[in-house]
């Protein structure tokens, strides 16, 4: 392993125009002559728009423009869409209703978009947007998860009974035999909170044209795009692509919430054209608490069936999923197939069988949030699998030990072939580190303090590397889940490599450029990686899904292979021998049993002079490009373990101690990958602990800012301690599997098996906060007394 | 509109301005320093630190006009020329960062716990003092490792933040 290849924990490239203030993010691009946008928002859950009326809005200072949904429809401009078809059980396609970027008679949601103001300056526009005067006709809110199917309102006429879709999945007959014949069987209700992603940089849109070219330029926090001036172009209707440019910049974080192709970037960049101005909107956080896709909001009935020694035979889940108030982006994927095929976890289960009803709700839409559905699947399994421990009187580990998956290929009764892995070793390890056969005394001794101390396991498992076409597209996906490289090598063997992975902090220019420079043998400095342009990468399908290793640097090593084999050529010429007596190591073409040798930098020199080589036989110059599409999904896996203590006097949790042991398989960058880990935990301990969007019976979102929605500070998590163990994935080329989401997939039931562990008993809900910690603990001290 | 003047990085600045304008839109828009960020606008993510005076404020509830004749300090103010801040390599170093949008505020912030605490830094009082600074990326645990490793280089002779007295 070099100092900067395959392995080495190199310093991030990207991090001095962070650390110096140099970033360049969406918010951060002023344009000649911008004009600014401001978002009338809906104050009421559900209402009907009887009269919007902008007469003295538009007459106030600075106002270049009011526009509502009906300027929309006189445009034709295309409503926003779903680009996962799901079926109910009957076959029938899942209930859609229409999702205009302004809306159109009626709003759904608190943060609904009645109209735009375009104006000279933010404030003037703000001022504008305050004197429109809206005559609503307010009706009755959908907002409980658990009863909207039965509510009275229908927040969409196209969704009878307000259901998007009846879906299932498994063998339900299989799974019903195996319950009947089962000796135990453990049942669970659960809920799995409703959060807000939160990325630090709120979302941001600069829109433009281009009256020359009949060209429109789109700056957005995006982290995919390609996919955004798809749907833009496409489905919405803005412009044909080639007349689209779409860039995202530095992005902030994103977490999935900016994957989806949302109402503002869309009318910033319709509205351009309209105004002749270039047009800015930047989210302040209560707008992107509003109306930044939420994740998770799951009610769900779950129960595992064991025979009399503790082997598993049968799971079955119910599940109703919160889809808010219109369908986002991926929305329908994220409860369906981003879930249930995730329900067999690190086990072997014969028999499962999942239902899944969505439905549509006057919140905020709900989409992908990391993890995406894997974390709400591994949130029932690990939940189950940990009380059905307890109630059998087993060890947890010994209990999942037993049932894991030991021969692979594993095909698992929902869809999933799992490739390889060895969890076993991963739980032997987070054991180790936590010092799982001394947990007895550090019991004693916080009982000693009147502390309450519990250990909980998380052993998850997901699926990424998102995903092959031909199977996603089997399974209702509108497009294809493969990702493009461009490898250019200039004259003088420096290199630039073009991605359709677009880095939100993930240090995409960092780990690609070792890959490369680990490949090619050129120093990293030599080496640039261009992503998140339209007009520089000619198509991609962007970050999401812990994809951008697994099949981002899959499609990069493809074109490497390529540049390697097209240098071959040209130094055959140079060095006048035949091609199949070249060989390339560490940076050098040689002739083989020769110390003839032409390095890296003077083959590309010679590939573009081409002076020595017919320009007829061989092509000058020393570019390649190279598309990759997997053959399988990636399954990391691993186990953590938390431990932590209850002070039942106050109801504060503090974590002690984080066991965290994960398979990713190879690894380019373990410092960046440890990084992956530490944020997906903070995230799921957010969730468990902290966080949850709440609204009231009105559909007002009471959590509408980080005075009210409680994010995870420096002080509420311990330092992680992290190792991992290696199985390398066979299906692509690195062996990589992926890493950005594991953290908060396993994270969240690893804290409630902790705290149930702690209180004694299995009464409390996410997130668990001082306040239901101490009313749990209360139950637990009046039993704890009674015995 | 109002007049003011301030001394920003070193460098006197006047303006003309709205007397609503923000020290970090005044930062951001009319100086284009847009190294400074606004994650909340309501004072709990501290993307906006900046240094008032050699005092950490969060500039994104700071009026403008309340900063009349005082020296601020930013981002782009704290290295030393091509050298960088000691915080600044101890973050990247530590790996202290992931999408960088927290990160100037969060280095801003750091300055000040040494500034105010010294050089020798535990884990739970940088923990406790980071309060007023969220990440969504790094979970904190290299931004704990960063600030005690940078608390300690500043301590080593390396340069000290550019302060008010400047």
């Amino acid at each position: 392993m070099s100092a900067t290849g395959i392995g080495a924990p190199v310093r991030r490239k990207e991090d001095h125009r962070f650390i110096t203030g140099q970033g360049r993010y969406t918010d951060d691009i002023n344009r000649p002559g911008q004009a600014h946008a401001y978002f009338l928002r809906s104050p009421h859950a559900h209402a009907t728009l009887k009269k919007i009326d902008t007469k003295a809005a538009a007459a106030m200072p600075g106002v270049l423009g009011i526009y509502t949904g009906d300027d929309l429809a006189a445009d034709k401009v295309g409503g926003l869409i779903c680009g996962w078809m799901i079926h109910s059980k009957d076959g029938s396609p899942m209930k859609a209703g229409p999702h205009p970027a302004l809306a159109q008679g009626k709003v759904r949601y608190v943060g609904d978009h009645i109209a735009v103001v375009v104006a000279e300056t933010l404030a003037q526009a703000r001022d504008a947007a305050e004197a429109i005067v809206v005559d609503y006709g307010v009706l009755a809110a959908v907002v409980d998860t658990a009863t909207a199917a039965k509510a009275k309102t229908q927040v969409h006429d196209e969704a009878p009974g307000n259901t998007v879709f009846n879906w299932h999945l498994g063998d339900k007959d299989a799974t019903e035999a195996a319950f009947k014949a089962a000796k135990h069987v453990t049942k669970l209700d659960i809920v799995n909170n409703r959060l807000v992603p939160n990325p630090m940089e709120p979302r941001a849109a600069v829109g433009d044209y281009d009256q020359g070219e009949g060209a429109f330029t789109l700056y957005t926090t995006s982290q995919n795009p390609h996919v955004a001036r798809l749907v833009l172009s496409a489905f919405i209707g803005i412009a044909p692509e080639n007349k689209l440019r779409v860039i995202a910049p530095d992005v902030g974080g994103g977490f999935g919430s900016k994957i989806f192709i949302y109402a503002e970037e869309t009318v910033c960049v319709w509205v351009a054209k309209k105004v002749g101005r270039p047009v800015k909107w930047t989210s302040d956080r209560t707008e992107a608490f509003l109306s930044d896709a939420h994740g998770r909001d799951h009610v769900t009935h779950a129960e595992l069936a064991m025979d009399a020694d503790g082997k598993m035979l049968a799971m079955r889940v119910h599940t109703t999923a919160n889809l808010g108030a219109y369908l986002s982006t991926f929305s329908s994927s994220v409860p369906t197939y981003l879930y249930a095929p995730l329900l067999s976890g690190q086990y072997d289960i014969p028999a499962i069988y999942c239902e899944v009803d969505a439905v549509y709700t006057n919140t905020a839409p709900v989409d992908a949030y990391r993890g995406a559905g894997r974390p709400e699947a591994t949130f029932v399994v690990e939940r189950l699998v940990e009380v059905a421990a307890r109630q059998l009187g087993k060890d947890p580990a010994k209990f999942r030990t037993q049932n894991f998956i030991r021969k692979f290929p594993h095909q698992t009764p929902v869809i999933m072939m799992y490739d390889t892995g060895n969890y076993g070793a991963s739980l032997k390890k987070a054991m180790e580190i936590i010092d799982y056969k001394g947990f007895p005394k550090r019991r004693r001794d916080s009982a000693r303090n009147g502390k309450l101390r519990g250990l909980g396991f998380s052993a998850y498992i997901e699926a990424c590397g998102i995903a092959p076409s031909a199977a996603v597209g089997s399974l209702g996906a509108g497009v294809g889940l493969w990702e493009s490289a461009e490898v250019r090598v200039n004259p003088i063997g420096t290199v630039e490599v073009l991605t359709g992975s677009h880095s939100h902090g993930q240090g995409h220019e960092t780990t690609f450029a070792q890959l490369v420079s680990d490949r090619l043998g050129v120093p990293l400095e030599n080496v640039s990686i261009i992503h998140g342009d339209t007009d520089k990468v000619q198509m991609g399908m962007g970050t999401y899904g812990s994809r951008s290793g697994a099949v981002g640097m899959s499609a990069i090593f493809k074109a490497i292979d390529k540049v390697i084999a097209k240098g071959k050529k040209v130094a055959a010429y140079v060095l006048e021998a035949d091609e199949a007596d070249i060989d390339f190591k560490d940076g050098n073409f040689t002739v083989k049993g020769t110390d003839r040798t032409l390095d890296f930098g003077s083959c590309a020199l010679q590939a573009y002079v081409a002076h020595k080589f017919n320009g007829q036989d061989l092509e000058p110059g020393l570019k390649e490009g190279a598309f990759y599409d997997p053959t399988n999904f990636t399954f990391p896996a691993g186990v953590h373990i938390c431990e932590l203590e209850i002070d039942p006097d106050t109801g504060i949790t503090r974590i002690e101690r984080w066991a965290a042991v994960d398979d990713f398989g190879n690894v380019i960058n373990p410092m960046i990958v440890e990084g992956q880990v530490h944020g997906g935990i903070a995230q799921g301990v957010g969730q468990a602990l902290l966080e949850g969007a709440r609204y009231n019976a009105d559909g007002q979102l009471v959590t509408a800012s980080f005075m009210d929605y409680c994010m995870p500070r420096a002080d509420d998590l311990p330092s992680f301690e992290v190792g991992m163990t290696v199985t390398p994935c066979p299906s692509n080329p690195l062996g990589i599997k992926g890493c950005g989401e594991a953290g908060a997939i396993a994270s969240p039931p690893a804290v409630i098996n902790a705290i149930t562990d702690a209180l004694g008993h299995e009464e409390i809900a996410m997130p668990a906060t001082p306040q239901a910690v101490w009313r749990a603990a209360q139950k637990t001290l009046s039993r704890m007394a009674a015995e | 509109m109002a007049n003011l003047s301030m001394t920003v990085n070193g460098k006197s600045v006047t303006a003309t301005v709205d007397p609503r304008t923000l020290l970090v839109q005044f930062l951001r828009e009319n100086l284009r320093l847009t190294g400074t960020h606004v994650g909340c606008d309501t004072s709990q993510c501290g993307a906006c630190v900046v240094h008032l005076d050699g005092k950490a404020v969060k500039a994104c509830t700071t009026l403008a006009l309340s900063c009349e004749g005082a020296s601020v300090t930013t981002i782009e103010g704290l290295a030393n020329g091509g050298t960088l801040h000691p915080m600044q390599e101890a973050f990247r170093e530590h790996h202290g960062l992931q999408c960088g949008f927290c990160t100037p505020g969060m280095i801003m912030s750091a300055v000040d716990i040494v500034n105010r605490r010294g050089n020798s830094l535990d884990e739970k009082t940088i923990r406790e003092d980071l309060d007023g600074n969220i990440c969504r990326c790094t979970g904190y645990h290299n931004i704990v490792k960063a600030v005690a490793a940078g608390a300690e280089a500043m301590g080593k002779g390396a340069a000290p933040v550019r302060q008010a007295a400047e």
